[in-house]
């Protein structure tokens, strides 16, 4: 085989390869790519009943309710509306009212966004990037001398929200 | 005092390393000795000054001293001796002290036992490296001082997050950077022969040894870190895809490439200028991993604290490094001579197979991690892209390799049969066969792909052993030439042996785990029970206790199966004392056939506990694959042909021959 051919056939098949990973690329991410949304974020831009999303924000105060059974009712708002999540297992260490959270999962044919994962970050004074970030495009203070969503309960966001 | 020396230290560490980069590369340049002679001192200044530096930061950890800002932030006075210690490492700066200190041990060690280079190659390579350590050197100096003074000194220090107080992660760390800076030895050799115009067998014979070492410590570091994440984190899980383990999982599939790439070059002189590419990118991925944890432009759980300067500082280093690499890449690859020609059926057409799958694999992850970053930039939408996107791209790339894996070992060098290979590996494919029907018949549960992806992991096993039998002639000559052989083979053929081994040890853990793992949420009052896996679980309620800096709710669960007991599982909720935080720890019952793990959830209001249970079969596997990766790397290493300093010019053709 002379170097030509040979080289024919390297290119070849590396060429079949990097179109088989393309097509696989663009098929995973066609089809995985999961959505980050805040509650308000998700009123402008909704994201369909069973479809998978990830819902940032914090934690309301006082609107944590742990139920009989394992399940758990809380409220993530982003100060400006709420959304009511069920999460059923055992939550993350720093999960507390007035944190940070991510929850990975579904709205059910409720309005309720029903939880799978729930994570809180792993050092006390950092937020989720995510919810950093879009609480401070939104113009909520955050760091360690902010007063975390203080006032604005979960309850007043969502009454905020009805009379618009 | 001493944290000035440190510091002092530090800035002169800076100033030799720039000589460092300048003069012995202008001596190579004009052919002058004495300038090149300059590299070996000056390396070996800057390791001495940045240990030096090293040590006072440590000695500043250790004594508590708060004056330190850095100190002041990351640790307590009444942490164990242990974690006063790694709490060195357990931040950015010091992390990034310790990045640099590996970082200049490198390049002494090439001062130091690089004799037998040529002056002008070692001159190049050692240049090379001081730019690298130039830059990180300006990098801390400059945004990240870990000697920053406090005035006045505090009296007690914040202390380190509890989950980085842990011994595997006193590890991880020095392991992980072991392995990227590792891959800088690569990248300057690399550069060094693209300048010199370059590259022959002795080259890769040269860099060979720094990639497989390097590789070696980012193969157990990743190890460590994903088993510190199964039991310390709670979830159950050992790899999440989470962008900071990928920042770290493509230097090591890019360096997987690269290590067999270079016996390629090694053995046949083919594939030149693959393998300077690849040392280049490895590096290259090795530094944005470097950029993307630090940077803080990853949402990831576990990322670094940051600041933005400090992220444009490093995407500044990565962009001159790998862009300069490339550049000269660029002008320079055209001149490197070609190689031998070979077959596609042939072991090197078998290790541009393998490399030509790592490197998309490595491609895929790629594109997985910096999508999200590249999409909020051009559309501003916030997205994940989670473990459904890796298990669709990377998992059916990794088919082909492993199937291939075997054969590659049984295929001769430059022409090869196939069909000759195939009937060696009969043995090993029956293997592979009958574990999937075992496996089949004893599950008789979970996905269809799974015992077809188990028997994947059975093959490359009995492949590795396929291959020493068949080298020793077993089956063909009597025992005692049998044993003979075994103990005459090379090193090297050993040391792929028990690394392909580990592959597959490591495949049928992953599978088993991922496709048959069993969890459970149960919410038990005390002597209540759960069943899970076989195993029958009894609460006998929570305890307080007691820990040097923490105090604990333990719960306790009696674990017995088939009326015999097992075990006791002791998952506890601690709460530290500074910073006051809250972790959970795992019980977990360790046996090779699978791990029980419990994790304690919250007190209910009817008095009972949440508590979720786990069995994740032969999950020990994935660790223990690594473990064996490590030692095949070892095995490798003490390879007399490739044994650092040993490979002298007239015993070079001696080894080739006996080949």
């Amino acid at each position: 085989m002379t170097r030509k051919q040979r080289r024919v056939v390297f290119i070849f098949s590396g060429l079949a390869v990097l179109g088989l990973a393309l097509g696989l690329v663009l098929f995973a991410l066609s089809g995985t790519i999961t959505y980050f949304r805040t509650p308000s974020d998700l009123a402008q831009n909704p994201i369909p009943t069973g479809q998978r999303f990830r819902l940032g924000g914090l934690v309301a105060d006082g609107s944590v309710k742990r139920g009989q059974s394992l399940d758990v009712e809380f409220q993530v708002t982003d100060t400006i509306k709420a959304l009511p999540v069920v999460y059923r297992g055992v939550l993350p260490d720093l999960f507390r009212e007035g944190q940070g959270v991510v929850a990975e999962g579904r709205l059910d044919p409720d309005g309720r966004f029903r939880a799978d994962t729930v994570l809180a970050k792993h050092d006390e004074n950092y937020m989720p990037p995510e919810v950093a970030k879009s609480l401070k495009e939104k113009g909520v203070k955050l760091g360690p001398d902010a007063v975390h969503p203080a006032g604005v309960t979960a309850v007043e966001a969502v009454k905020a929200d009805e009379k618009q | 005092m001493t944290v000035e020396i440190g510091h002092f230290a530090l800035i002169l560490a800076l100033l030799v390393s720039l000589v460092q980069t300048i003069v012995p590369a202008w001596g190579a340049r004009i052919g002058e000795q004495r300038l090149m002679a300059v590299a070996t001192p000056a390396a070996i200044a800057t390791f001495v000054l940045v240990l030096i530096s090293f040590l006072m930061l440590a000695e500043a950890y250790v004594t508590s001293d708060f004056s330190v800002a850095n100190v002041w932030n990351n640790s307590h006075s009444a942490k164990p001796f242990i974690y006063r210690l790694s709490g060195v490492w357990g931040n950015h700066e010091g992390s990034l002290l310790l990045w640099i200190l590996i970082l200049v041990l490198f390049g002494m060690a090439v001062a130091v036992f690089g004799g037998y280079l040529p002056a002008s190659l070692k001159a190049n390579v050692l240049s090379v490296q001081g730019s690298v350590a130039l830059a990180f050197l300006l990098f801390i100096i400059l945004t990240s001082n870990p000697f920053e003074r406090l005035d006045p000194a505090p009296l007690e220090g914040r202390g380190l997050n509890p989950i980085l107080q842990d011994p595997a992660l006193a590890l991880h760390p020095p392991l992980l950077y072991a392995g990227y800076v590792g891959f800088s030895m690569a990248f300057s050799f690399a550069i060094a022969a693209l300048i010199e115009g370059r590259t022959d067998a002795a080259w890769a014979r040269w860099v060979r040894p720094w990639t497989l070492a390097a590789w070696m410590c980012l193969t157990l570091g990743i190890a460590i870190g994903s088993w510190w994440a199964y039991y310390e984190l709670g979830w159950g899980g050992w790899w999440f895809w989470d962008p900071v383990e990928n920042a770290s999982f493509m230097p090591w599939l890019a360096g997987t490439a690269l290590l067999h790439s270079a016996v390629v070059m090694e053995k046949r002189e083919s594939l030149k200028v693959w393998t300077i590419l690849l040392a280049i990118l490895t590096f290259s991925l090795s530094l944005m991993g470097t950029f993307l944890v630090r940077s803080g432009v990853l949402s990831s759980v576990h990322a670094f604290a940051v600041d933005p300067e400090r992220g444009i500082f490093i995407l500044g280093i990565m962009i001159f490094f790998t862009g300069g690499g490339l550049a000269l890449f660029a002008a320079r690859a055209g001149a490197l001579r070609q190689g031998g020609l070979f077959s596609p059926i042939s072991r090197e057409g078998a290790l541009v197979l393998n490399n030509v799958l790592l490197a998309t694999a490595t491609g895929t992850v790629l594109i997985g991690t910096l999508y999200p970053l590249a999409l909020e930039a051009v559309t501003g939408a916030k997205i994940s892209v989670g473990a459904p996107y890796f298990n669709l791209t990377f998992g059916p790339l990794m088919v082909p390799l492993l199937l291939a894996m075997p054969f590659g070992s049984f295929l001769g060098w430059k022409r090869a049969d196939l069909k000759a290979a195939g009937e060696r590996l009969l043995f090993a494919a029956g293997i592979a066969l009958v574990g999937a029907v075992i496996a089949l018949a004893v599950v008789q549960r979970g996905p269809w792909a799974a015992p077809l992806a188990l028997a994947l992991g059975f093959w490359v096993m009995a492949g590795a052993v396929s291959e020493i039998l068949f080298r020793a002639r077993f089956g063909q000559a009597g025992s005692a030439e049998v044993m003979r052989r075994m103990f005459n083979l090379p090193r090297s053929a050993w040391g792929a042996a028990w690394s392909h081994f580990g592959v597959g040890l490591m495949v049928t853990g992953i599978v088993a785990t991922t496709a048959w793992q069993s969890e459970k949420i149960v919410a038990l009052k005390p002597g209540e029970r759960a069943e899970i896996a076989g195993y029958t679980l009894e609460f006998r309620g929570v305890q307080p206790g007691r820990g040097p800096n923490f105090s604990e709710e333990i719960g306790r669960l009696v674990v017995s199966r088939d009326g015999q007991p097992v075990t006791e599982l002791l998952p506890s909720k601690r709460l530290y004392d500074a910073p006051r935080q809250p972790t959970t720890e795992a019980g977990i019952h360790v046996a090779l056939s699978g791990d029980l793990y419990a994790i304690l959830g919250d007190a209910q209001s009817d008095g009972g506990h949440a508590i979720r249970l786990y069995f994740n079969p032969l999950v020990r596997f994935i660790w223990l694959g690594a473990v064996l990766m490590f030692i095949g790397g070892a095995f490798s290493l003490s390879d007399r042909r490739l044994r650092v300093g040993a490979p002298r010019k007239a015993r070079k053709t001696a080894a080739v021959a006996a080949e």
